[in-house]
């Protein structure tokens, strides 16, 4: 790394402050081997190099903060825009755009894809305060493509600690305004091939060794909107056998619509309607990856996931968002065993209420 | 499952040609008017999986020899709380089985701690009984390979007389005939002495594993189970390492062309060839008394009887060797995996006991599962190729004696007729004139032999009688496959077309494979397996392995999880699905398949 760019796989705890919250815990799961999109984060020490060259604007924005008066809203939304056009108009030091210039490269190369479509989030800190992440405070910006769009969002991302709401925020938790560090996390957009949730468990009766998966083509929102019946693969989590496998018709996806860089709802082309959205290898796969999102996070995961079609196999498995699974994670487990100290009283009882051995694998539809 | 049912076994019509065919197996084997109430009202299942051709009349004495003893361990030995034996009979020459259950609850519960005192006996002290059970094996093949079956002299030597023996050589053909039974009886007591407990442990394991994870792949739990290292492996691991050993020496090229005999004598010609067949000699006993087919016919080939089987898989190793493929098991990463997929399912269990549990079961279930996997070779393999081999000396005999027109044809007599024959060669012998025999049966073989030509062509109806609602005896779902779904399958009917979303069968062995198919009815067309093609067979025999190395995947008629086919294909890493029923008759050779082997389904492409 060089002081302003560090890339999620070169994460470290040290980092923490020059990075934010959002940038750590994009680099805790790229490092715990969870295929976040690959991306980097511009550190503080970027933000902090455009601030201190231009101390007559630090002494401006300083001035124009301490007349916030938290009563008067639209006189708070006009500070805060008079703020943000000014941090704004200092010009990106030159070591720091090279900086940027070069990492978007090394981007858009490590996707073969030319001007790749990245997310510019912000990653707040401070500098006492390691996780002021102010969710939702600030701004992302989506489909960003080419540099000097990356560029002039990055300078948005750095204004954005000064909306209105992130300055009502910190003036009522008594925050100072100027200790205030902004990091950006930026980061591929994922182009998805198919998309959907997986459980790692099987929803319809917990059974933890499954990982349960729901797909469709195109982007997510198909899938979590019910829009369309998606594809389900049942994979067993230690042998990564697909024990079933259910292909629906699947009539709409959402994909993005290259001129407009806005997602769209289309039908689906008639040879693709049936046509299984995940390969049994994908499935497997998205299985892996949910696993080990269970691993890292220590419990079952309700998962989003796509294959993202810019990147090659392998490395097409994308982690969009892990929660903990709610429903068979709260109630108590049963356990199996039968109070039997002696093994052949087991065996007896085995042989007396035998398991119906259904040793087809295939359940679809039984 | 399908609604109907089965013909009963008094519907089933003889062949044309074939009338008087119950004369050729033991009385008490076909069906009868004498037990027609009982015959007619339970449910019979052909057992295509250990004979599914019709039967000799001599090698029917495997077949009653082993239910019998499987039974007898379940009713009198262990008290299985829920099982009697199976019972057995033949029809047109074919086999069907029938599991007995004990249905009276209050005798179920009284076997109870009867099988609790027995079978826990056997678990708490497997590991000694089991060393005493090769022993005993080693014992009976060594006492059946001294049985002298040869002629009788023209006169008893000398030294009878001076040893003042009182007895000549047709006591000894007699009692060794005799000897002879009695030792395939007691090789078929001892193969039942463990194997039903052993299943059992395995069973309650599986039972264990379904109940924590209800979606569990049967691979997975046979996975945790199974032994790296299997003496039903052994051969064809010995195999490759001749192969290998051919090369090393620099005398591989002598096995490109000529038969294995003239193969053998060049071989002979040269230190290098001599240090080769040394090695061989060294394995064949007991390694290549291995059988093509299940072991339970006297037609199945026996490699050291049949060189020219293990000489063409050793090419082909050959040639795989030169090719710079690696053919050796990974042992130790085999072993890394069972542990890893043992470690993960123990770790997702819910507590402290279940984890405990498991433990325990899956320790009973490895401790009796080596017995599981090997007995098959020392029994139906290595032992059966003794008493077949005996036999056909007993076939030289009676040829010799001119009661045969060829040594197989002592399996055209019943195993109590071979008793009356060498009476009659004996009794000829002894006062000095012709044997009835002589002339009765050859004329009799041939008859004998046109009888079984119109069973053979025959095609014995999968099941007879009422179908049970569901399937839950253990055994007869662990042994031969039989389930709900599979009934509901022979009951649909299974014409000469394959349903439109595929064969379906049991997911035995996980992967995918496309290919042409190859469908081979009998162990001796499997020479004309291709490299890439899909095997569909009615079932498959262990000694196949090597042809596992050319073919992509497998598809059989017969058999379960734990079929041999299912085991040896997980062996091989190839995709296999089993009990289709109809695959045989709805693939075509050539046809490109796609068998799925982890949902057990094989899709017709074109």
């Amino acid at each position: 790394m060089n002081d302003f760019v560090l890339w999620f796989e070169e994460y470290e705890p040290a980092h923490l402050p020059i990075v934010g919250g959002k940038n750590r815990s994009l680099g805790e799961m790229t490092r715990a081997g969870l295929p976040v999109p690959p991306g980097f984060a511009l550190t503080t020490l970027a933000y902090e190099a455009m601030r201190d060259q231009d101390e007559l604007a630090r002494r401006e924005v300083r001035e124009l903060l301490s007349h916030v008066d938290l009563t008067d809203a639209s006189g708070l939304q006009e500070l805060a825009a008079k703020v943000r056009r000014r941090i704004e108009a200092i010009p990106m030091p030159a070591e720091v755009e090279r900086a940027l210039r070069d990492a978007y490269a090394a981007l858009c190369e490590r996707c073969g894809v030319d001007d790749v479509p990245v997310a510019v989030r912000s990653s707040a800190t401070a500098e006492d305060l390691v996780d002021a992440s102010f969710a939702g405070l600030q701004d992302t910006f989506l489909w960003v493509r080419g540099i000097d769009d990356v560029l002039a969002h990055v300078q948005r991302c750095w204004s954005s600690c000064f909306t209105d709401r992130a300055i009502a925020y910190r003036h009522e938790m008594g925050h100072d305004h100027d200790r205030l560090l902004m990091s950006v996390a930026i980061q591929k957009m994922v182009r998805p091939k198919a998309a959907g949730v997986a459980f790692t468990l099987n929803p319809s009766d917990g059974d933890r060794s499954q990982v349960a998966i729901d797909s469709a083509w195109g982007f997510g929102e198909a899938v979590v909107s019910g829009e369309v019946t998606p594809d389900n693969f049942l994979v067993d989590k230690v042998i990564y056998e697909i024990v079933s496998r259910t292909i629906s018709p699947k009539v709409v996806e959402y994909r993005l619509d290259e001129a407009t860089n806005r997602v769209v709802k289309a039908e689906v082309p008639d040879d693709r309607v049936n046509a299984p959205s995940l390969t049994d290898d994908e499935a497997k796969a998205v299985a892996a990856m949910a696993r080990r999102a269970e691993r890292h996070f220590g419990g079952p995961q309700d998962v989003e996931w796509a294959i993202d079609a810019d990147l090659p196999d392998g490395e097409n498995v994308i982690l969009l968002q892990s929660r903990p699974e709610t429903v068979w994670s709260q109630k108590p487990r049963t356990p199996v065993a039968r109070a039997t100290s002696d093994p052949i009283e087991g065996i007896v009882a085995t042989l007396l209420n035998p398991v119906h051995t259904r040793g087809r694998g295939s359940t679809v539809g039984e | 499952m399908a609604e109907g049912r089965f013909p009963s076994p008094f519907e089933i019509e003889t062949p044309p040609g074939a009338e008087g065919w119950e004369e050729l197996y033991t009385y008490s084997l076909p069906f009868s008017e004498d037990r027609r109430a009982y015959e007619e009202s339970v449910f019979w299942f052909q057992d295509g999986i250990h004979w599914p051709e019709v039967l000799p009349p001599w090698d029917a004495t495997f077949y009653e020899y082993a239910i019998a003893s499987l039974s007898q361990y379940n009713t009198r030995h262990y008290l299985i709380p829920p099982a009697l034996g199976i019972d057995y009979r033949v029809l047109n020459g074919y086999a069907y089985l029938t599991p007995v259950p004990v249905t009276d609850p209050a005798e179920i519960e009284a076997r109870v701690p009867k099988f609790m005192e027995r079978a826990g006996y056997y678990f708490q002290n497997w590991d000694r009984l089991y060393d005493n059970w090769k022993e005993k094996i080693r014992r009976l093949t060594e006492e059946l390979k001294r049985l002298d079956l040869s002629p009788l002299p023209e006169v008893e030597p000398m030294e009878v007389i001076t040893e003042g023996r009182g007895e000549g050589s047709g006591m000894r053909l007699i009692e060794n005939y005799r000897e002879l039974l009695n030792q395939a009886l007691r090789l078929w007591q001892y193969h039942f002495e463990f194997l039903n407990l052993g299943y059992a442990a395995y069973l309650d394991f599986f039972g264990f594993c379904k109940e924590a994870f209800p979606n569990i792949p049967d691979l997975a739990i046979a996975k945790m189970v199974a032994g790296v290292e299997v003496d039903l492996f052994v051969p064809d691991e010995k195999l490759r390492e001749l192969a290998k050993l051919a090369i090393e020496l620099g005398v591989d090229a002598m096995f490109d062309d000529g038969d294995p005999e003239a193969i053998m004598a060049k071989l002979a010609e040269s230190d290098a060839g001599r240090r080769w067949l040394a090695k061989w000699d060294e394995y064949k006993d007991p390694w290549f008394n291995f059988s093509n087919g299940s072991g339970f016919y006297h037609t199945d080939e026996v490699w050291i009887e049949h060189l020219e089987i293990p000489f063409s898989y050793l090419r082909n190793y050959m040639e795989k060797f030169r090719a710079g493929e690696d053919l050796s098991r990974p042992i130790e990463e085999l072993r890394a995996e069972r542990d890893r997929v043992v470690s993960e399912y123990l770790e997702l269990l819910p507590s402290e006991e279940d984890k405990e549990a498991f433990n325990q079961k899956l320790g009973l279930a490895r401790v009796v599962f080596p017995y599981v996997e090997n007995h098959n070779f020392w029994v139906e393999h290595y032992s059966h190729a003794i008493v077949w081999r005996k036999m056909r000396e007993l076939g030289d005999t009676l040829v010799h004696a001119g009661f045969l027109a060829e040594r197989d044809d002592v399996f055209y007599l019943k195993r109590n007729e071979v008793s009356d024959v060498l009476w009659d060669y004996y009794s000829a012998w002894a006062v000095g004139t012709e044997p009835r025999g002589t002339v009765y049966w050859p004329r009799e073989i041939e008859r004998r032999k046109g009888i079984l030509d119109v069973l053979r062509a025959w095609s014995p109806p999968p099941a007879l009688g009422e179908p049970p609602e569901v399937v839950t005896e253990p055994f007869t779902i662990m042994l031969w496959g039989i389930t709900s779904d599979s009934i509901g399958m022979w009951l649909s009917g299974g014409g000469e077309e394959a349903p439109a979303d595929g064969l379906k069968g049991f997911a035995a062995s996980p992967g995918v494979a496309e290919g042409p198919a190859r469908v081979i009815l009998t162990a001796d067309q499997i020479g004309e397996v291709q490299e890439g093609e899909i095997l569909v067979a009615p079932l498959t025999a262990p000694s196949w392995a090597p042809i596992f190395n050319k073919i992509k995947a497998t598809v059989t008629d017969i058999g379960g999880m734990m079929s041999h086919a299912a085991i040896v294909c997980r062996e091989y890493g190839l995709p296999a699905v089993t009990g289709t029923a109809f695959g045989t008759k709805q693939i075509k050779t050539g046809q490109v398949i796609r068998v799925d082997g982890s949902t057990g389904t094989v899709t017709i492409l074109e």
